[in-house]
């Protein structure tokens, strides 16, 4: 992947199981001051990534705020237009196409974003913020477009009646289903999840990573699952990319990227998630990383996180953490990491030592779990039937998952 | 400007002027002990809009002992912000009024404090971390001006002293080259500084509660762990005791030697937190533990999620509220409302009518 890089983009030959290859991609902002605006600098937000997407994966993207993940995001779907670098979405460099072939192409990938509230027209009725894709891209008219409605908010599991509401009259979460039949109208492989559980509460939050695993599966979705939450991250993804300053510094599989995280960074990270476990979080190795994010107009120089590095100083504050930016190579199999010591890393416990391999979950207790099986026979399991059987008839007016509250104006205490 | 510039000459150690202070405030009953540092009996906040009353707040009693951390735990909307802000008397009104119930704070009812009273014992023996540090500094005052407010108010202390305690605030909330940003503003801060900032201005007079309201939600997960870190240590250090608002389980796994789960403004099971993870009796905290993603867990299992949405607290229905939403739920729930009643163990109190002794899920 990093031959590739140095290749010319003619040459660039995407791989048919990619669904976007992104290429040594760039996102500078500049930073314009004084009376002539003249250019003074520039935050690098993306800084030379280089990765790809598989068709029908889950690629979640971790970061703190400001790291780049939302930027990259949106350069993928040409939302943000690259300073350097490349897109290719199925073979074709987003980068060269007039506005009329992107209009298209963008048919075929979505975006949901964070913010319920921000996201959708509050004068637009449901039904027209459904709709309006399917008009821009001409893709339905007339009755069956209302029908194509009333299915992409069955799909989602809201009301077909809601189509003449306003967005106000709904919770946030009932939104974001709005957000999500919104995107899905135009029938997209490809959906940029912008952080589309973080403004959620805790309850909701399940429902809609459930809704989004569902339709994932369903409809054969590629996801790219942009999150600052670790947990909700290996959760959803297939792979998992961890971005410090602009670039990846950690990709793999969730079992390994958790497990034997090659990355101080990642594993400083690992290391602040609160479990919801007391006994797990007494066992917790803290590594307290020292200050804030540097700023990303000035990145420091050679491995960029060498300025908090807690294996930096264990190891004696070696010289070319501070003169080389590492490359990501690969530790074992598809989990490659960005750091000259990833193997000193893997051998400490610091940042797992809390994640236990096989968790008890203190949930349900099972009486009551053998109260549902023995007397509603409603069992999870069986619940979950009913829920996708619901999502496979559209037309079923029962299919809300918090329908039936449209007195949506939760007072905020 | 004002405060700062009238240089205050009584010296008088921080004990002292506390010592005073209480004496002033005559609501102490003579000869009340206070083994517990804050004491809530049936306290409720009502709102009054025009759409209705909202009982944000509903008959909640809790203890909290000296030194102690109590998590308050439950998702926006379910009264637990509106029960801090009760207890410093901080709840706006109109519309809000604490409209029943006895708040006792080390042996003084706050109830019955005068607004001047009340004013003395936030700024001195109440500290607050509000969770946006951005929008809870004062932008227009330097620093150094906001921590020393509190302490030229309610120390005493001389221009000099006040100074000299700020700084030392700051460095030991962890702000590098602490006399040099005396005079710097916020907007210099990040904000993992800001809260820092925050923390000091609340430890600034010695409280003896902090009360720290989501104080780490507008943060990032490292800088999160930075603050909780914080937190953690002075209260221990100064012996403080924190009511720590979250609606994050693994918070108050981490932070927390007991937990009220509170729903609907009600508090629907206390316990330790041990008791809590190990063995809760409440369906809420049933489904609220099994709908978290965890960083342990395995991969790819569809999370339980709770259905539907909270109730709206306008006029609530004599019954169990959180029935709508559950899946034991049968007809006596539907009926009348359980009360806190105690399983296992002298910690731990549910409120539901399954897990009773003799209920259906016992």
């Amino acid at each position: 992947m990093t031959a590739t890089a140095e290749r010319p983009p003619e040459a660039h030959v995407t791989d048919p199981r990619n669904i976007v290859e992104v290429d040594d991609l760039k996102v500078h902002f500049p930073i314009r001051s004084g009376i002539f605006k003249s250019v003074q600098g520039s935050v690098k937000a993306v800084d030379g990534v280089t990765f790809d997407v598989r068709r029908g994966e889950i690629l979640g993207l971790v970061g703190e705020s400001g790291c780049g993940k939302s930027t990259i995001g949106r350069a993928m779907i040409r939302l943000r237009e690259p300073t350097g670098g490349h897109v290719y979405f199925d073979g074709t460099d987003l980068g060269g196409l007039g506005n009329e072939a992107l209009r298209k192409m963008r048919r075929r990938m979505q975006i949901i974003f964070q913010d319920p509230y921000g996201s959708l027209d509050p004068r637009m009725t449901v039904g027209s913020i459904v709709s309006e894709p399917l008009d821009t891209h001409g893709l339905a008219k007339g009755q069956a477009k209302r029908d194509r409605v009333a299915e992409l908010l069955a799909l989602v599991g809201l009301d077909p009646n809601y189509v003449q509401r306003y967005p106000h009259e709904f919770s946030g979460g009932q939104r974001q289903r709005i957000g999500v039949a919104r995107a899905l109208a135009v029938e997209p492989e490809f959906i940029v999840c912008d952080e589309p559980i973080s403004a959620l509460d805790v309850s909701i939050q399940a429902q809609v990573l459930n809704l989004l695993g569902d339709l994932r599966k369903r409809l054969g979705l590629t996801y790219l699952f942009v999150a600052h939450d670790l947990s909700v991250v290996k959760h959803i993804s297939d792979r998992v990319a961890v971005m410090y300053l602009g670039k990846i510094v950690e990709i793999g599989p969730p079992d390994q990227l958790y497990s034997v995280p090659g990355h101080p960074y990642t594993r400083a990270l690992l290391s602040a998630v609160p479990v919801p476990d007391p006994t797990a979080e007494r066992k917790r190795k803290r590594v307290i990383l020292k200050g804030d994010v540097p700023s990303p107009v000035n990145p420091p120089s050679g491995c960029r996180f060498h300025t908090r590095c807690w294996l930096y100083e264990r190891l004696g504050q070696p010289e070319n953490c501070r003169t080389d930016d590492p490359e990501l190579t690969v530790l074992e199999g598809e989990h490659r990491a960005a750091c000259h010591y990833s193997a000193e890393a893997q051998k400490t416990d610091v940042g797992v030592a809390h994640i236990d391999d096989r968790p008890v979950r203190h949930g349900t207790p099972d009486a009551a779990l053998a109260y549902l099986a023995a007397e509603k026979v409603e069992d999870p399991a069986a619940i979950d039937a009913t829920d996708s059987a619901r999502l496979e008839a559209p037309i079923v007016v029962e299919a809300g998952i918090d329908e039936e509250d449209p007195r949506t104006e939760t007072p905020t205490a | 400007m004002s405060a700062a510039e009238v240089p205050t000459v009584i010296e008088l150690s921080p004990e002292d002027v506390r010592r005073e202070q209480l004496e002033r405030t005559e609501v102490r009953p003579a000869g009340q002990k206070a083994d517990v540092l804050l004491k809530v009996s049936g306290l409720s906040t009502h709102f009054f809009t025009p759409d209705g009353v909202i009982q944000a707040v509903d008959d909640v009693s809790f203890e909290l002992g000296y030194g102690e951390t109590l998590g308050l735990v439950g998702e926006s909307g379910c009264g637990k912000s509106v029960t801090a802000l009760s207890i410093a008397r901080l709840v706006p009104d109109p519309p809000g009024q604490i409209v029943a119930g006895e708040i006792v704070f080390d042996g003084i009812d706050v109830l019955k404090l005068s607004q001047e009273d009340v004013r003395k014992l936030r700024g001195s023996e109440i500290g607050f971390i509000f969770q946006d540090p951005l929008t809870s500094l004062n932008p227009t005052l330097t620093i150094g001006y906001q921590i020393g407010e509190a302490i030229r108010e309610h120390m005493g202390l001389s221009q000099k002293a006040a100074r000299e305690r700020v700084v030392d605030l700051l460095s030991k909330v962890g702000i590098p080259r602490a006399a040099d940003r005396l005079n710097d503003y916020p907007f210099q801060f990040s904000g993992g500084m800001r809260q820092r900032v925050m923390i000091a201005i609340a430890l600034s007079c010695d409280p003896k509660l902090i009360l720290a309201d989501e104080p780490t939600t507008a943060l990032d997960v490292t800088i999160q762990a930075q603050i909780l870190e914080l937190i953690a240590k002075l209260a221990d250090e100064f012996h403080t005791a924190v009511l720590m608002i979250t609606h994050d389980l693994g918070i108050a796994a981490g932070m927390c030697d007991r937990v009220n789960v509170m729903y609907a403004g009600r508090i629907v099971e206390t316990a330790t937190i041990d008791e809590l993870f190990d063995d809760p009796r409440m369906p809420y905290a049933w489904g609220l533990l099994d709908s978290l993603p965890r960083i342990d867990d395995v991969k790819g299992e569809r999370l339980r999620t709770i259905e539907g949405l909270p109730p709206l607290l306008i006029k609530p229905p004599d019954a169990c509220r959180f029935h709508p939403r559950c899946i034991y739920e049968r007809e006596i729930c539907r009926e009348d409302e359980p009360e806190l009643t105690r399983r296992g163990s002298d910690s731990h109190y549910a409120r539901c009518w399954a897990t009773e002794p003799d209920g259906w899920i016992p």
